[in-house]
């Protein structure tokens, strides 16, 4: 088991001729994921890299059961894709997409709002289930299959987290990068339930940062229905106030949003916290030890 | 990209919000001219991009032409210090003179995203002139808010809704209407981050008018809006925060001695973290990205070593995109380039990390290495402590 993408993930790749999405549809199906071909308007019939292109994502779905979209489409057009996947009705839609303005997402996280379908992202690197399928732009080979969540807001933090557990020999059941966007598809609460009703994910290990409101939103949600243990680390500790930190969201403001009011709140809902980010592999292995 | 107040006002003009009559001025003879043209008393303001800028001094009044000209020679110039600038100050380049109206009530109005809700908030308030943070903490009772819809925007009834509640009427009231659907207007049209008057005030002669303005824009949307890129003052930003944006690199100086060079938001705030565990100071946050090349690796490099309070480097990689022999390629060139004053610690784990550590140690470059982040960390503060 594993939540969100497995061995049954038929995926298509939106901005496939690009030089990212070409890159990153080819190291995905290394990995093994099936990727049925990518997508790029007016190049349609074409052939890219040995996968076929279509013009539409309609396209895609019809002839090859595409049910999962893997977005590089640049940021101008990249909120077009999204909306243009979820009217498709493909169950999940990964946009790895960095610099979205950030109307375009507040206009369709609307349009998504009345389909179906799963935004991860965007400004992330995507979801990886290892053994199984890898939707994204992480390294693969860092990954084993194993019984620990991963839920992050950061990309290189979580390869990070990864490589420490698995040199101690600890697997992921699936890593998720929920993106560094102030508006995001799925936020840490969503894959929380998921991982809580996934019966192969032992211990959870949330990455967190500065600005917005979304680990204090999962520490609500962790108190008052997640029974597994879960480890958190939240980053930009020292970080200054009024600065944004790289990602759009992570930005302390009007004195709101520090690790510090992050942590607390987590501290209270029973997560075992790290200080150090040198540490997570270690709190974890510990804390499934007891579990 | 922040603005000033005066190139809000052009813009807010644009869009049909009121605004007081007034111009910019560079020079005291400039600000006599303007008085002179508007009349009457005036009032003087620097533009700098910080707020609380009466305290410190960088607003003044005066009652004619000559008075504005010898406000201006006082302000033009200063190094004006307010709670919002660094300690040091900005020096005062501009003035915006601008006709000076008896108050006789001060209101407040923005628009900003609503991250929880996902759609941009109106908020208005009847206590205008004070930080709408402090209004918030003491007395929220004294914010109305109304949701626009994402889709459909901002409705007429609820700028009435607004209007109403901060109890204007007649022709306040209508005068309100239109400004708050406007306002919404200018928000949505240029891609506000934050769009703010404090105060809109009611002049005693009746006339609504945006005696301040502050226009936040969003960064990722500044490509379909030229006209508000070419507003940016480099001037109000730090030197090495702008010729770190010349190289896509996120770059942002912090007080401490430990240069940090590392790819990721996340990893690189983690960094400055455990630099601060293991007893030492960060002195920046830069992050170089996800598929960052030799070259910008290379100025990020060259950028952060130019800080000369920086005793020693930590390079923090882990190699996604990003392969650990394309970093070690930049590092061993803007080494090579630019001599190796700092001692220089590098941690690299990940893709191709053999053949990165491997090009490294033959480089005959005398680079200490670190097997793991925690270990990184404590050499380089120990290298910085030693070399302070």
């Amino acid at each position: 088991m594993s939540i969100l993408v497995d061995k049954n993930t038929r995926v298509v790749v939106q901005g496939i001729t690009g030089r990212e999405g070409a890159f990153h549809a080819a190291r995905c199906k290394e990995y093994g994921t099936t990727v049925v071909g990518g997508v790029t308007p007016g190049k349609g019939g074409t052939t890219h890299d040995g996968f076929p292109v279509w013009n539409t994502v309609a396209e895609a779905v019809a002839q090859e059961g595409a049910n999962c979209a893997l977005i590089f489409v640049p940021p101008a057009a990249a909120a077009d894709a999204i909306m243009e996947a979820a009217a498709t009705g493909v169950s999940l839609i990964v946009c790895i997409t960095e610099g979205i303005p950030v109307a375009d997402m507040v206009r369709a996280k609307h349009c998504l709002a009345s389909t179906g379908s799963r935004l991860i992202g965007p400004n992330c690197p995507g979801v990886i289930t290892p053994g199984q399928a890898k939707i994204g732009i992480m390294p693969g080979h860092i990954h084993t299959p194993g019984p620990v969540g991963v839920v992050s807001r950061s990309g290189t933090l979580t390869y990070e987290v990864v490589h420490q557990l698995t040199q101690r020999g600890i697997g992921q059941s699936t890593c998720v990068g929920i993106g560094g966007d102030p508006v995001n598809g799925t936020s840490f609460v969503d894959v929380l339930r998921l991982f809580s009703e996934d019966p192969e994910t032992r211990a959870i290990m949330l990455i967190g940062e500065i600005g917005v409101t979304a680990e204090e939103d999962a520490a609500v949600y962790i108190k008052a229905h997640v029974k597994k243990a879960v480890v958190a680390f939240i980053c930009g500790q020292t970080a200054p106030p009024g600065r944004r930190m790289g990602h759009a969201g992570a930005i302390i403001a009007g004195g709101k949003g520090t690790a510090a009011e992050k942590m607390a709140a987590l501290g209270a809902a029973g997560v075992t916290l790290v200080k150090s980010p040198a540490d997570m592999g270690a709190t974890v292995e510990r804390v499934l030890r007891v579990a | 990209m922040k603005i000033h107040e005066y190139q809000a006002k052009v813009i807010l003009r644009e869009f049909g919000v009121p605004v007081p009559a007034g111009d910019v001025a560079e020079t005291p003879a400039a600000a006599l001219a303007i008085a002179q043209k508007l009349g009457g008393r005036v009032v003087v303001k620097a533009q700098v991009h910080a707020g609380g800028r009466g305290k410190g001094g960088g607003i003044k009044l005066a009652d004619d032409p000559p008075g504005a000209e010898a406000a201006a020679g006082q302000i033009l110039g200063m190094r004006l210090k307010t709670p919002q600038t660094p300690p040091e100050g900005i020096e005062v380049r501009r003035v915006l003179v601008e006709e000076a109206s008896p108050i006789r009530q001060e209101l407040y109005l923005s628009v900003t995203l609503d991250r929880a809700r996902v759609t941009p908030v109106v908020m208005a308030s009847e206590a205008g002139g004070m930080e709408i943070e402090e209004v918030a903490a003491r007395s929220p009772e004294k914010i109305l808010r109304e949701w626009a819809h994402p889709a459909l925007g901002l409705q007429a009834f609820q700028a009435r809704t607004l209007a109403f509640g901060l109890g204007l009427s007649g022709d306040r009231f209508k005068a309100a209407v239109a400004a708050i659907l406007n306002f919404y207007q200018c928000y949505l049209a240029k891609d506000c981050s934050l769009a703010e008057i404090n105060p809109l005030v009611v002049t005693a002669d009746g006339r609504l008018l945006a005696l301040d303005a502050k226009l936040n824009f969003d960064d990722n949307a500044l490509y379909r809006h030229p006209e508000i890129r070419e507003l940016r003052d480099i001037n109000e930003e730090d030197p090495l925060d702008v010729e770190a944006s010349k190289f896509n690199l996120n770059y942002i100086k912090l007080s401490g001695n430990v240069g940090c060079m590392v790819n990721g938001a996340g990893l690189a705030m983690a960094t400055m973290d455990i630099i601060k565990l293991a007893g030492g100071e960060p002195a920046n946050f830069l992050d170089v990205g996800g598929g960052a090349s030799p070259e910008q690796i290379e100025n990020a490099f060259r950028i952060l070593s130019s800080d000369p309070s920086v005793k020693a480097v930590f390079i923090n990689v882990f190699g996604g995109i990003l392969r650990c022999d394309r970093l070690a390629e930049g590092v061993i060139a803007a080494v090579k380039k630019l001599g190796l004053r700092l001692p220089v610690v590098v941690r690299m784990e990940g893709t191709n990390v053999e053949l990165g550590k491997k090009m490294l140690a033959e480089s005959g470059l005398a680079l200490t290495t670190a097997d793991d982040m925690g270990a990184g960390a404590r050499k380089v503060v120990e290298l910085a402590r030693r070399a302070a």
